[in-house]
């Protein structure tokens, strides 16, 4: 597999390790109200879909910069690629 | 329906008629509107949930429901490794009871499914692992299984070809169960399939569950792609697909699927006795009666339904097994193949209830659920048929995750791809 990081273009899938799903970057309030039941969700239950995942993906062996790849987890077609930063400034406006 | 028995005696006098009186080992037939127990997922745990909930728990209107053909899944795709060498307490008594039947399967299932204890043997490469060995092999003994501690010098009697003076991983020992060993993993499949059919278990093939029906928060049948079928109960065992099919029920599961690779050499002369686990990568061969070394490592760790794994993790089982044994580079690697595994959270099984009423869950098998085959099945009829978990598989619950009471041999945390 070939991950088309934003920066640096094209690179073999071996440089990256694999952490799972980009919900990943939205971790619960653990002072919030029903943290327990958030980080329960958080940490443990996954949606594990068959067809299009968005994932993260760490250039361990390259620039070490945290991505958000788009991937068919029946096809293993890679669909796109951000950087993480990227993705959680525009989901999370602070 | 009559089914007769194999033996000896039958195979001489077939072979003396020219094979023209054996007869299929299943009927297949069409589903029926209502039963009382829809079993889905026709491998090896759905097959043997099927016979036991018949032949121990005496119930009857079964049908499991599979969506190709059966044994089409990972039981027709591991690499036949039966052994219960477990360390923890919530699992290592599980599969010792799964050796136990495992021991008597053959007579139980009057099938032949090559049960062969061959013995498995853990390398030891450093002194902390061979305290940890020691430790496992005392959990081992306490479960009531074997376990045997080997020095250098045993190994080198057993298994003279390994690469003992590896510079960065030399072998030190090893951890044995003489036990343990293989099993003809279709023959399994279809020795529980033939007793479930005979004890009147409907094994409808091609039949793909596609929703759950409710009624007041209680299951009352299926969907499938040929047509509603009423059940009073329903047992999902469907390994790989999990996530896809409890999402259909409205349920999240604390498992990813992931594709886990194996591979298969020519046939060989008779080299390699048992089976070997590599301790410093993970690798793991064995040599099949037909001659193939069977062998496989690490899943290649990103989400998966593909089937099929890619060459990354090929080149790293391949170095793993020059390292340990440089003798298989000789051998010419005849197919590969990947299959897509069920990996929970901590690297254990779940056999329980879910919130739904009558619907009960078993998956989270990650890479090694064929040996607990025949203490899968068992439990998961317990379950059903009783209502109450079977001693062996109390820990297995769904709610260990929330509980903070996970199974984890690895101590790698909730991350599927590290188990
Ligand atoms: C390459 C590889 C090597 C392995 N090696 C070992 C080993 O050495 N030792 C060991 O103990 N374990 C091993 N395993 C793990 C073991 O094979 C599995 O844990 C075990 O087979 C899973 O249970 P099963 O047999 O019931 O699964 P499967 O055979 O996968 O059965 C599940 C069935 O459910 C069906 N299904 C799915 N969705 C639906 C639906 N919607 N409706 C109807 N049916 C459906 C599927 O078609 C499938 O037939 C290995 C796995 C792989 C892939």
């Amino acid at each position: 597999m070939l991950i088309p990081h934003p920066l640096l273009g094209p690179r073999d899938a071996q440089e990256f390790t694999y952490l799972g799903d980009a919900r990943l970057l939205a971790r619960p309030d653990g002072m919030a109200e029903g943290a327990e039941a958030a980080f329960y969700d958080y940490v443990y239950l996954r949606n594990n879909p068959a067809g299009v995942h968005r994932e993260l993906w760490f250039h361990e062996h390259g620039d070490r910069s945290w991505l958000v790849v788009t991937r068919d987890t029946l096809t293993h077609d890679i669909l796109g690629a951000e950087l993480a930063t990227d993705v959680v400034r525009r989901e999370r406006p602070r | 329906m009559r089914v007769s028995k194999f033996s000896g005696f039958r195979l001489v006098r077939e072979a003396l008629r020219g094979h023209r009186g054996w007869t299929p080992l299943w009927r297949n037939p069409e589903p029926q509107p209502t039963y009382d127990i829809v079993i889905v997922g026709g491998g090896g745990h759905g097959l043997a949930t099927a016979y036991y909930l018949a032949k121990v728990f005496g119930q009857t209107r079964i049908a499991v429901l599979e969506k190709g053909w059966l044994g089409s899944g990972n039981v027709g795709r591991n690499t036949t490794i039966i052994r219960s060498n477990y360390l923890l307490p919530g699992n290592q008594p599980f599969y010792e009871f799964s050796m136990k039947l495992w021991e008597n399967l053959e007579q139980d299932l009057n099938f032949n499914a090559m049960v062969s204890q061959r013995g498995i043997i853990n390398l030891i490469h450093s002194d902390a692992q061979r305290d940890a060995y020691r430790r496992r092999g005392n959990a081992m003994l306490l479960s009531g299984a074997d376990a045997r501690l080997l020095s250098r010098e045993d190994l080198r009697d057993l298994v003279p070809f390994l690469n003992y003076d590896d510079a960065r991983f030399p072998i030190r020992g090893g951890l044995m169960q003489p036990r343990a060993g293989t099993a003809r993993h279709d023959g399994v499949a279809w020795g529980y399939a033939r007793g479930a059919d005979a004890l009147g278990v409907d094994l409808v093939q091609n039949c793909e569950v596609t929703g759950f029906r409710t009624r007041d928060g209680r299951i009352c049948g299926v969907e499938t792609s040929r047509g509603p079928i009423d059940a009073g109960k329903v047992g999902i065992a469907v390994a790989g697909s999990s996530g896809r099919v409890m999402a259909l029920a409205g349920l999240r599961l604390p498992i990813e699927s992931h594709v886990l690779q194996a591979f298969v050499t020519e046939g060989l002369k008779p080299v390699i006795p048992g089976v070997l686990t590599f301790g410093a990568g993970h690798f793991y061969i064995s040599q099949s009666d037909k001659g193939g070394l069977v062998f496989g490592g690490d899943i290649d760790g990103y989400n998966s339904y593909a089937q099929r794994g890619n060459l990354p993790v090929v080149e790293d089982v391949v170095e793993s097994g020059m390292a340990l044994m440089p003798m298989i580079g000789r051998a010419r690697l005849l197919r590969s193949w990947g299959g897509v595994v069920d990996m929970s959270m901590d690297g254990s099984p779940i056999i329980d209830r879910t919130p739904v009423d009558g619907l009960y869950f078993n998956g989270g098998w990650c890479y090694g659920g064929f040996k607990a085959t025949p203490a899968s099945g068992y439990a998961f009829a317990h379950l059903i048929a009783t209502g109450r978990p079977h001693a062996s598989a109390a820990a297995y619950r769904l709610d260990r995750f929330a509980r903070g009471h996970v199974i984890d041999e690895r101590g790698a945390g909730a991350q599927p791809n590290l188990h």
